[in-house]
Order: structure tokens, then sequence, then C-alpha cells
């Protein structure tokens, strides 16, 4: 167990090292570390002043070093736009994203597992196969376009919920947050709703996938035959066991939500990290895109490092394999 | 002379497996509706230059007096734009086959590319196992781990915006997938008899690997290209969207639908929404084909 997880703390540290190697040629070596790292407004003095600090004056291993040793404490520069530490800007705008993300998740669990039960006990039935065909499209549709068409359609057509922007915010466990206001929530709504559209899709095909597998065993052949109610036959014997791989995977998937509410931030103009990093993109404010992309890629060595060891606590054939590899 | 006929007969009623497999294919209408649409896609996209109406990208052809046009709407010389004109005059029906000609031309080039680095990763992976195929797989392995969206963010901050730069992110992020599928079915095909045969004759490694290993690997592979053709597609598009994908000199379906998206609130939907409509089609008609390919070349669910 113990060698187990040393193995994998060691991958993941090698993923780390790679991803800050990358990084740190792409912006010092591809580009010119000058333009990149130093405000175009500074004059002669301040861009000496800032080289000698950010040691570019020094050969490159030295710089690299310089690079490690100031983001393990946490100094990945100051952004040009808004003149805060980096990583300052991207923790502010952390809780914005989570609760996109975790809304998101709420969303295509509540829908998704009812849906995904009724396709899988009546298969051939036309709701089902309606079901069926909507998963199909959840997972074909761009999730950007259909965002503009929700705009369009309950935004500026039916003018049901607002197009943009957080609404009203109050503080909740020291971070701000929209979904306790009325106004928040109707922010919230639509691109919740867009975000959640590929997992819903997913969620959908695990639990009828699931539900299919299950309705065939012989607990559920007793419950039945013991005269239990329909309900109950479903809500708890079914329900039970089709949850197990429903939730691994949605483990598994809250990092891909985080990555993907890039695109659905854009659209609606969502305060979070991901129109951060887009816009930071734009405005060629190249300390936040290093810090961002640093921080994403952290936690997701970190999600996967803590999937994998809880995997193999649940499941010891996994780190036998992988010891025999 | 009744013996040659008599001969002909036996050749049309002899089954090939490519006959099997295709009217295996389209026993499902809507596979078959789906590769139909796809091939009037496919031509539209590689003649765009004689189909569309007018280039929208010559200068001397548009117009902005005819800027914001809804669908249906005249020009003073008489020209109907059916689904009307954007920002700067350009008709969008010509700016629609335009932009699938570029979004296919990305998605399917970078297929390519990633299908024959994939190809190449797998087999020698399968063929020589031990320690080539932990440290590939290991590889592998990690890369999927991260969302492909996350990744193609990575190295376009990196390397910036650009044709060949968006094609190395496509093409980085579907390799893994074809190296893993190539694998597991060469790891299958590996352990059978005619690779045993080929061994013996002394052929080399590489005849082995592309001429033996490489053509039975095949069906799985075929499901592999469509999915992710369709996904290359998709990605591109929302990269383009976000701003960070192709210049503005290669417009795109994503890069039509961002231009859009700035006149959406003011209910000129059309600029936006048929760009949106045809990226849609194209998508969903590829997964279809993709699904019932699935379905036919499983050979789990053969008869």
């Amino acid at each position: 167990m113990t060698v187990f997880i040393i193995r994998r703390l060691m991958q993941s540290s090698v993923v780390v090292a790679v991803m800050s190697l990358l990084v740190f040629v792409g912006v010092n070596i591809v580009g010119d570390p000058v333009d990149m790292l130093i405000n175009p407004e500074a004059d002669q003095a301040e861009i000496e002043r800032v080289m000698r600090d950010l040691g570019l004056d020094r050969p490159v291993h030295e710089q690299y070093g310089y690079f490690v040793v100031n983001a393990l404490q946490g100094d990945l520069g100051k952004s040009f736009i808004f003149g805060e530490p980096a990583l300052q800007l991207i923790v502010q705008r952390m809780p914005a994203t989570f609760e996109l993300a975790i809304a998101a998740l709420l969303i295509a669990v509540v829908l998704g597992i009812p849906l995904g039960v009724i396709a899988g006990l009546r298969p051939e039935a036309p709701s089902s196969k309606a079901i069926m065909a909507g998963s199909i499209l959840g997972f074909s549709l761009p999730s950007f376009w259909v965002g503009i068409m929700m705009i369009m359609l309950f935004a500026v057509m039916l003018g049901w919920l607002p197009s943009t922007g957080r609404g009203d915010t109050v503080p909740f466990l020291g971070m701000q947050v929209s979904f306790l206001t009325w106004d928040g929530l109707q922010h919230l709504l639509l691109p919740a709703i867009n975000l959640s559209l590929f997992k819903l899709s997913l969620v959908i095909r695990l639990a009828r996938a699931g539900t299919r597998e299950v309705v065939h065993q012989d607990y559920i052949k007793f419950a039945r035959a013991k005269g239990l109610s329909e309900s109950r036959v479903v809500l708890v014997h079914l329900l039970k066991n089709i949850m197990i791989p429903v939730v691994t995977v949605l483990g598994l998937e809250f990092g891909g939500l985080v990555a993907f509410s890039v695109v659905t931030e854009t659209v609606f103009a969502w305060p979070g990290m991901g129109k951060l990093i887009i816009d930071s993109l734009h405005e060629l404010d190249r300390p936040v895109v290093v810090a961002y992309l640093m921080i994403v890629v952290l936690m997701f060595v970190i999600i996967n490092l803590l999937v994998d060891i809880v995997y193999s606590v649940l499941d010891p054939r996994v780190r036998l394999q992988d010891a025999r590899a | 002379m009744s013996a040659r006929t008599e001969r002909r007969a036996q050749a049309v009623a002899v089954e090939t497996p490519f006959r099997r497999f295709a009217s295996d294919f389209f026993e499902s209408r809507i596979a078959t509706a789906a590769l139909a649409v796809f091939a009037v896609i496919a031509f539209i996209a590689l003649f765009a230059p004689w189909i569309a109406p007018t280039d929208p990208y010559d200068l001397a052809q548009v117009s902005v007096l005819d800027s914001h046009m809804p669908p249906g709407a005249e020009a003073f010389d008489g020209r109907v734009f059916w689904l009307g004109t954007d920002g700067a005059g350009r008709d969008l029906v010509s700016a629609i086959c335009y932009g699938l000609r570029i979004s296919l031309g990305v998605g399917v080039m970078s297929g390519v590319i990633a299908m024959a680095i994939g190809c190449a990763v797998g087999l020698a992976a399968a063929y020589f196992g031990g320690r080539v195929d932990t440290l590939i797989m290991r590889i592998v392995d990690i890369q999927l781990s991260f969302p492909s969206i996350l990744v193609a963010l990575v190295l376009l901050a990196v390397l910036g915006k650009g044709v060949d730069k968006i094609l190395i992110a496509l093409v980085t992020v579907q390799w893994a997938y074809y190296a893993r599928t190539v694998r597991a079915s060469a790891l299958v095909e590996r352990s059978k008899e005619y690779i045993d045969a080929a061994s013996c004759l002394a052929l080399g490694h590489r005849r082995i690997l592309f001429r033996h290993l490489l053509p039975n690997c095949m069906p799985p592979l075929i499901v592999v290209v469509t999915v992710q053709t369709a996904h290359a597609i998709a990605l591109e598009a929302t990269l383009s969207f976000l701003g960070i994908g192709l210049p503005i000199t290669e417009p795109s379906l994503g890069l039509l639908i961002a231009n859009g998206f700035e006149y959406m609130l003011s209910m000129k939907y059309w600029i936006s929404v048929y760009p949106g409509v045809a990226l849609l089609v194209t998508i969903v008609s590829i997964n279809l084909v993709g699904d019932q390919l699935r379905d036919v070349l499983n050979p789990r669910l053969q008869k």
C-alpha cells in the first residue's frame, strides 16, 4: 500500500515538473521573457530592475530554478492589468467557478439518475428512446453554441432570465456566493444548466446501463417476489446498486467541469477563473495565464492521485496490477 | 457462353466481407441518412469556391451597405440573401460554405496526423511490450486523465494562435485515443498464428507491424476515427469561439458564431444561429455514422 502511494506520488511530481518545464520553456524560450513578463509601459530603469528581480540576467537553468523556487513559495508574478499577485486574483475567482461547477453537478445528478433509470426500466418505450436521443444530442452539441441559444431564447426573446453576470452575492463561509439570493439564483440557472448538459448525458447513460444490468439480478427478483411495492424496489434496492459507478465517475468528472467552465463562463460572462484566463490570454497578461495553468494542473494531479489511492483501498486488484507492471 | 454467364452470376452472389459490412451498415435508416448528409457536407466543403453564391472574403463582392440583412432579404442588385448577412455585409450562405471548408479541413487533417502517430506508437507498444509498453501507456493514461480542453488551453497559451498551432493542439489531444485503441486490438492480434507465421518467415519488424498487424486492427480504429473527428471539429470551433484558436484570417464556423454573438442581444439571431446549425449537423451526422459503425463492427453483436 505504502509502496503504491509512494509510486503514485512520484508519478504526480513528475507530471507537475514536466508541466512547469513546459510552461517555463513556453514563456521564456519560445517568446521573449522581457516582453512577456515586464509591463510594456515600464521605462528602462524599471525594466533592468525587474530583470534583476526575476533573474533574467542569469543562465537558463538558474532561471528555471528561480521560477520553481518562487512558484513553491506561492509567488507566480504580478498581473499587468490588475497590479495584484496573480495567485491572489485566481483565488478570488475560485468560489464563483466552484459554485457554478457544483450547481452543474447537482443538476446532472438530480435530473440524470431518474431519467436514466426510466430509460433503463423500459428500454423500448418511446419516452426512453426520446431520453436516449436527447443524451446523444447532449454529447454532440458544442456547449458554447447551446449556451448562445439559451441566451437567445430565455434572455433575449422571452426575457425570463438574465443573460450575463453573477447577480447579487452574499457572504457564506467566508466566500461570496450567489445561490442564496433570488437574483443570484436567477443568474446561476442558465450557466449551470449549460455546463451540466454534457455530464447530464453521461449520468443518463451510466444510470441506464446500471439499471439494465441490475434489474435482472436475483436480489431484485427476490424483492419483487417478496411482494414489495415497485417504488420500493426501484428507489431502494435498484437505486442503491446503480449509485456506485455513478458516484465514482462523477468524482472523477468534477475536475472536468472546472476545466470546461472556461467555455460557459465566457458565454455567460460569469466572473470565475475560466473567464479570467480567457481575458488574460487576450490581454497578454502572462503571469495570470501561467498561474492559472499551474494551479489547474496541480488541482488535476491531486484529484487523480486521490482517486487512485481511494480506488486501491477499495479494490486491491488495482495496486497489485500496478506492482506487477 | 452460358458457362460464362453462370460464372458471372456466381461472382455476384459471392459475399465479400465489404459487401456484408455495407449491407449491415445500410440496415439502419438513420445511419444511411446521416451518411448521405455527411457526403453533402463534405461535397460543399470540398467545392465551396464553386458552390458558394459569392466569395465572402473578396472585398469587391461584399458591400457594407448589405450588413445585418435578415434572412431572405434582397440586395440592391437583386441578389437574395437566403440566410441573411453578417456585420460586414457578407452573404451567410457563402460564409458557411467557406467556414465548413476550414472547419472540416482542420478537423480531418488533425485526425489523420493523430492517427498516424497514434497507430505507430500503439503498435510499437503492443509489439515490443515490456518497458516500451509500460512507458507509452503510462504517458497515454496521464494525458487522458486531463480533459481535452485543458490540454488544448495549455498548448495554445504557450504556442499562441495559428493554423499550425491549433493542428498541434488537436493532434496532441487525439493521439492518445488512437494509441490506446490500436494497442488493445494489436495485443489480441499479436498472439494469433499468422503473426507467428510471419515471424517464422523472418520478415522484418516494420513489415510485420504495418502489413500484417495493422490491417487486422482496423475495425475498432474506424470507429475511433469518426468519434475523434467529430470531437476535433467541435473542439476547434470551441477554441476559435473563445478567440484562442484559429486567427481571424481563417474564418471557421466557430469564428462565424463568435462574430454573431455580439449581435445576439439586438435580436440579429441569424448571424450566430445558422453557422451553428451547420456545425451541429456536421457533428451529429458524423456521430450517428460512428454509432452505426460501432454496432456493425462489434464482433460481440454479430449474428
